[in-house]
């Protein structure tokens, strides 16, 4: 067991960095530019039950330290996931992947969960009940402790995999609804997925993306999801991946003072599509200068 | 794709809102004219997408509109200093596809791409004809650059100031069955793709996120499945293009 690995609802990580849901594809992409055997895992583009194209265009806008999208969860459905994404997935990287799966029902959530659980290289199913970008599913999960606990319960039923459900920071409580998903039965959380945001066009005196509104990223976004992580690790036993803004070894650092186990990365790999292998090569100079041995004994130390 | 630090050799204006950059370095991962870079840029945090004006002698020129805070931080830059850059982006232009008398259309900030497509287009053995769009006279530039590549070259600007009065389109006449290759704003590329009997490949603009298809935050419907103007594009090819995506 190396200084930087973590234990991940009963799964050892090499280390605690994970590419983010939406910000890594299936990984082709970034495993022309390096070997993605170096992360800790991915969580994979959330996938949903039928294909979706997502939200008209423009989906992405600049925002001060970070950016705005709303693609609206495009992917080539469940099935074409498990026949063509996760084989040449295998081809590139041999560690257990996350699954990210989203949804518009209940239904819905259980049967892509059903289908990714028969699939030896999915290690996490991560059910992402916070999506902002999509109307009728998505977020309104997420922000109701009942219908959150009402997913992570009908997934749970339907796998022997961890289930750790991904959190919305749009909400006014976030530990209620953790604590719900946590009595649910979830293995574990994430948090946060993105902020509900909008900008506008001078020019044109309209919302720049077409949805209206879209998720905030990036480091603006980073001392909100610190906070939350903070709060939520506080008050749940189960293991939190904390992310949001995350972009350095310190950040990792702090976040997993905040509590987090594990540490997603999102917005900074479509900036500089190295920023997960840099942070890699960072974590164990830095960890040094703040007089960390292993990753493991920080994690809630801010507690 | 390539991310590399690229050293600027040249950033000046060529009219009051385009200007020209040229870039130094490893500029290997550039292969065909219509790919695009896209610059990180001093307190910003999206990079910025450009598309590709001409490839020689280790450099790369990209000739840009200054349009927002990007571009405007872009021209403060100096001769010496030091760009990151993610080049190598998007598939380009199908060269082969062409014909021995294509038509290249560029319309305003979209002209950039077609000098070194005709460049390499003439090295080829080809005939190309050119049609540059602009708004007005004091938005015309690089016309002498082409012609001296010596490409036919016809200048159009919207108001009857300089060359021919009218759009792209007004100086088709006579050329609507030469393959064409186009980059323009897309009320441009809709023309000409109507008014053209011939096949021909266009070039399409978006907002990136991260420019190489990772975040699909360009997507656009094609009739042959989605595409990532990022990464399947920008160029299409006039047969896969749905219009009301």
């Amino acid at each position: 067991m190396g200084r930087l690995s973590v234990n991940l609802c009963g799964t050892e990580l090499d280390n605690p960095v994970i590419p983010a849901s939406g910000t890594f594809g299936f990984g082709y992409e970034f495993a022309e530019l390096y070997d993605i055997n170096l992360l800790g895992t991915f969580s994979f583009k959330g996938t949903t039950r039928e294909p979706r194209y997502g939200n008209p265009l423009p989906r992405i806008a600049e925002a001060p330290s970070g950016l705005l999208n709303a693609v609206g969860l495009q992917n080539p459905g469940v099935d074409k996931v498990i026949s063509e994404e996760l084989p040449k997935l295998a081809k590139v990287f041999h560690k257990p992947v996350m699954a990210n799966v989203s949804g518009f029902s209940t239904d819905e959530y259980v049967e892509v969960c059903r289908k990714l659980d028969a699939q030896p290289q999915v290690g996490w199913l991560e059910v992402n009940i916070s999506c902002p970008n999509v109307h009728g599913g998505g977020m309104s999960f997420g922000t109701d402790p009942q219908a959150a606990a009402e997913v992570t319960k009908a997934v749970k039923a339907v796998t022997t995999k961890p289930v750790i459900v991904k959190l919305s920071p749009n909400v006014t409580d976030i530990v209620s609804i953790a604590r719900a998903c946590e009595d649910a039965g979830a293995d574990g959380l994430s948090l946060i997925n993105t902020v509900l945001a909008m900008r506008i066009n001078l020019n044109t005196r309209k919302p720049i993306i077409a949805n209206q509104t879209g998720g905030l990223s990036g480091p603006a976004v980073l001392p909100l999801a610190v906070r939350m992580v903070y709060q939520v690790s506080k008050a749940v036993r189960i293991p939190v991946v904390g992310l949001g803004g995350v972009g350095s070894a310190e950040d990792v650092l702090e976040m997993m003072m905040a509590g987090a186990t594990a540490v997603q990365v999102g917005a900074a790999n479509l900036v500089d599509p190295y920023a997960c292998k840099t942070i890699l090569e960072d974590l164990p100079a830095v960890m040094d200068r703040y007089g960390v041995k292993n990753l493991t004994e920080i994690i809630g130390g801010a507690h | 794709m390539r991310q590399e630090y690229l050293t600027i050799l040249e950033n000046r204006p060529l009219t009051e809102a385009m200007w020209k950059l040229v870039l130094q370095g490893n500029v290997d991962a550039v292969t065909t004219p219509g790919q695009f870079v896209n610059l990180k840029l001093d307190g910003l945090y999206l990079r910025r997408p450009i598309s590709v004006c001409d490839k020689q002698n280790g450099t790369i020129t990209l000739l840009y509109k200054v349009v927002g805070h990007g571009t405007a931080q872009m021209t403060t830059r100096e001769p010496g200093d030091v760009l990151d850059v993610l080049l190598g982006l998007g598939n380009g232009y199908d060269l082969d596809a062409s014909g021995d008398m294509p038509l290249l259309l560029g319309g305003g900030a979209g002209v950039p791409p077609m000098y070194w497509l005709c460049r390499e287009l003439l090295a080829q053995g080809k005939h190309p004809t050119v049609i540059l769009g602009f708004n007005t006279r004091d938005e015309v530039y690089y016309e002498e650059e082409f012609r001296a590549l010596g490409a036919d070259v016809i200048v159009t600007t919207a108001d009857g100031s300089y060359g021919i009065k009218g759009f792209v389109t007004d100086a088709m006449e006579g050329l609507e069955d030469r393959y064409f290759f186009i980059c323009g704003p897309e009320p441009m590329l809709k023309a000409v793709y109507k008014k053209s009997r011939a096949s021909g490949q266009l070039s399409f603009e978006a907002r990136m996120g991260c420019g190489f298809g990772a975040c699909m935050g360009c997507s656009c419907k094609t009739i042959t499945g989605y595409k990532r103007i990022c990464k399947e594009g920008p160029v299409l090819r006039k047969e896969e293009i749905l219009w009301d995506a």
